[in-house]
């Protein structure tokens, strides 16, 4: 088990330098004068060899590499081109945004998910199992942008029930300090500014539910599929010929097997959420690092595209190595090989 | 081939051959049976499109803007510029199906190629290979199309092969451990004792072998395909306009959800139900295909 831990460990700096090498040349083998690019047609040959010269543009590859290279290891990502900004700030600022949402999407998901999962398999064949089913292929099925212009048709113009764009009123006069809204305005709910927080949670309800939509799909298919499996099983007709009550079969001794499979999918559907929110984030005007590296990488805001990528792989690196740690220390089978 | 031959062969198809079974199982299966039927809806209606659609589906017809479903000759409604919706679906239909396969068919043929080396030299080749295809999947897929699009220039072709080079680890993952199975059996042993060269082994004797998993992926991929265009497009790096691309009428509709909505609704439920269609058949084909799977 320890060894099983250091070699995932030790694994996980090649990637991780793989990503950040691959970004490097991807980049450097664009076409085009990146300075040129940066600054626009009309820029001055002094004004390009500046730009040049500060971004180290003017050296050999493998000398940019290496200074690149330092740089990173100190988390050092340089400054953005549009906003002048160091892209750590930036990525501090628009990251938890992501973060926020996608943790909120992943928890809609994984509850109304393995319930529907649960409630399938034990009601195989009936219409609640075929129904559901169906519509779990339809949420795979749908253009996710779509939905989110369907949704806020619905929900916004038609019914106004919910505000689109931005993270919080926007009348209000509130500073954030960890950019998690609902961490920040969670002391206000008791200092007589309620409203806060409220208006949080009111504005991150339509984007999240659409964010959703695919995870949980994929959820409820897995834990109907893996319930299944583990009710075949010999343990289980044992459990049952001793009598046990149903209810008691599935929660207490089916479902604590059948959800392994099911944690691991919910781990690589939390990576997969925090970089492809970028057309959720863009529809419903949320501040969040998807739709930030998107208008980076429009902008060849190089700095910006370098930095963005490396922490959203990394982010997602890092999910999959805890998926896998938490998955063997939960599954007794590993546990003991 | 001439057709009488053709006629021969599948006269000649015996109820046990591998092909005239998998019809057979399809036939009985029952999201197989809808899928497919969908699918083949779809490509019938992209094969006619010049002779089924009501209007043309570039030429703008500004006194018909914005009219509503279910008027005559406009039966989906028309768009801002009075281009009669259905008819860009149906025309739609012949660029989604194209680029779903083509896409999937670029990633098919580098994720096999890379997969069947990788597995068969193995050692250091196999490792080196693997840890590059590790590299791809940790890079969020979504934002891989968006790079390589934006180096490319936006245009329909590029994101197609921009979608293609991102599900190339899939495939090479999937055959890779295809091939590691199979290249244990005796008759690779048998043949490579005759003499039988690594290509011939490799892509006459091991491949075809391993393609059953392909095929399942490959149907979900189409599907998933059609999907990455459609965003692609809907953030104006795939098709440009005029052209009927399903993500881009989505785009095109998203500033009239006020007082339009039809023009957003229609190719979503257009996209939804071609994708459903590969969905559905990816899933009835890995029912077929892995019974142990099947519930």
């Amino acid at each position: 088990m320890f060894r099983f831990i250091l070699k995932r460990l030790a694994l996980l700096f090649p990637t991780v330098f793989g990503v950040v090498t691959l970004v490097f040349f991807m980049i450097a083998l664009t076409p085009g004068d990146p300075a040129r690019v940066m600054l626009g047609e009309r820029a001055s040959e002094k004004q390009l060899t500046e730009l040049r010269q500060q971004l180290g543009l003017d050296k050999p590859l493998a000398q940019q590499y290496g200074l690149y290279l330092k740089r990173i290891v100190k988390l050092d990502f340089g400054r953005s081109i549009r906003s002048g900004q160091k892209v750590a700030d930036d990525i501090r600022t628009y990251f938890p945004a992501t973060i926020e949402l996608t943790i909120f999407a992943m928890i809609i998901a994984s509850l109304l998910g393995i319930w529907i999962g649960v409630l399938s398999a034990t009601h195989k064949n009936t219409w609640i199992d075929v129904g559901s089913m169906m519509g779990a292929l339809v949420g795979v099925s749908m253009p996710i942008f779509w939905l989110a212009l369907v949704m806020i048709m619905i929900f916004s113009v038609g019914l106004d029930l919910f505000p689109t764009g931005s993270r919080m009123n926007v009348r209000f006069f509130f500073q954030p300090h960890t950019n998690f809204y609902l961490i920040d305005t969670f002391p206000y709910l008791f200092k007589g500014h309620p409203e806060y927080f409220l208006s949080a949670l009111h504005h991150l309800v339509l984007p999240s539910v659409c964010l959703a939509t695919i995870p949980l799909a994929i959820i409820a298919r897995t834990t109907r599929s893996s319930l299944l499996e583990v009710l075949k099983q010999d343990y289980i007709k044992t459990v049952r010929s001793a009598g046990v009550k149903e209810r008691r079969v599935i929660f207490r001794y089916a479902l604590r097997n059948a959800l392994l499979p099911v944690i691991t999918v919910i781990g690589l559907q939390f990576g997969y959420l925090l970089s492809g929110a970028v057309l959720t984030e863009t529809i419903f005007a949320w501040p969040g690092i998807g739709k930030w590296l998107y208008t980076a990488i429009q902008a060849r805001d190089y700095p910006a595209v370098q930095g963005g990528i490396i922490v959203i792989s990394t982010s997602f690196i890092l999910i999959n190595l805890l998926v896998d740690l938490l998955y063997s220390l939960i599954n007794p089978k590993i546990r003991l090989s | 081939m001439s057709s009488a031959a053709a006629k021969e062969t599948a006269k000649a198809l015996p109820k046990d051959h591998p092909l005239a079974e998998l019809f057979y199982q399809i036939r009985h299966n029952r999201s197989a049976s809808i899928g497919l039927f969908i699918i083949l809806f779809f490509i019938l209606v992209a094969l006619l499109d010049p002779l089924i659609a009501p209007h043309d589906p570039i030429t703008q017809d500004i006194s018909m803007r914005k009219t509503a479903p279910l008027t005559a000759g406009y039966v989906l409604g028309s768009d801002d510029l009075g281009r009669d919706i259905l008819s860009r679906i149906i025309y739609g239909s012949r660029i989604s199906m194209l680029i779903g396969v083509v896409a999937v068919g670029i990633a098919i043929l580098f994720g096999s190629l890379i997969g069947i080396v990788s597995a068969y030299y193995g050692g250091v080749v196999d490792t080196v290979i693997m840890r590059l295809i590790d590299i791809m999947l940790a890079f969020p897929f979504i934002i891989l199309t968006i790079i390589i699009v934006s180096i490319m220039g936006p245009s329909l072709f590029n994101a197609m092969v921009a979608i293609g080079i991102s599900q190339v680890p899939q495939y090479a993952r999937l055959v890779r451990a295809s091939v590691l199975a199979e290249k244990e059996n005796d008759y690779v042993t048998a043949e490579r004792s005759l003499g039988t060269g690594d290509l011939e082994l490799m892509f006459r004797s091991i491949l075809p072998n391993c393609l059953a998993p392909v095929s399942v992926q490959a149907t979900l991929g189409i599907g998933s395909a059609i999907l990455e265009s459609a965003a692609l497009s809907f953030l104006g790096l795939g098709a440009q306009p005029p052209t009927p691309e399903w993500g881009l009428m989505i785009s095109d509709g998203k500033e009239f959800i006020t007082n339009a909505w039809w023009i957003v609704t229609m190719p979503g439920i257009a996209t939804l139900l071609a994708v459903l269609g590969f969905n559905l058949l990816g899933d009835g084909l890995r029912d077929i295909l892995d019974p142990r799977l099947k519930d």
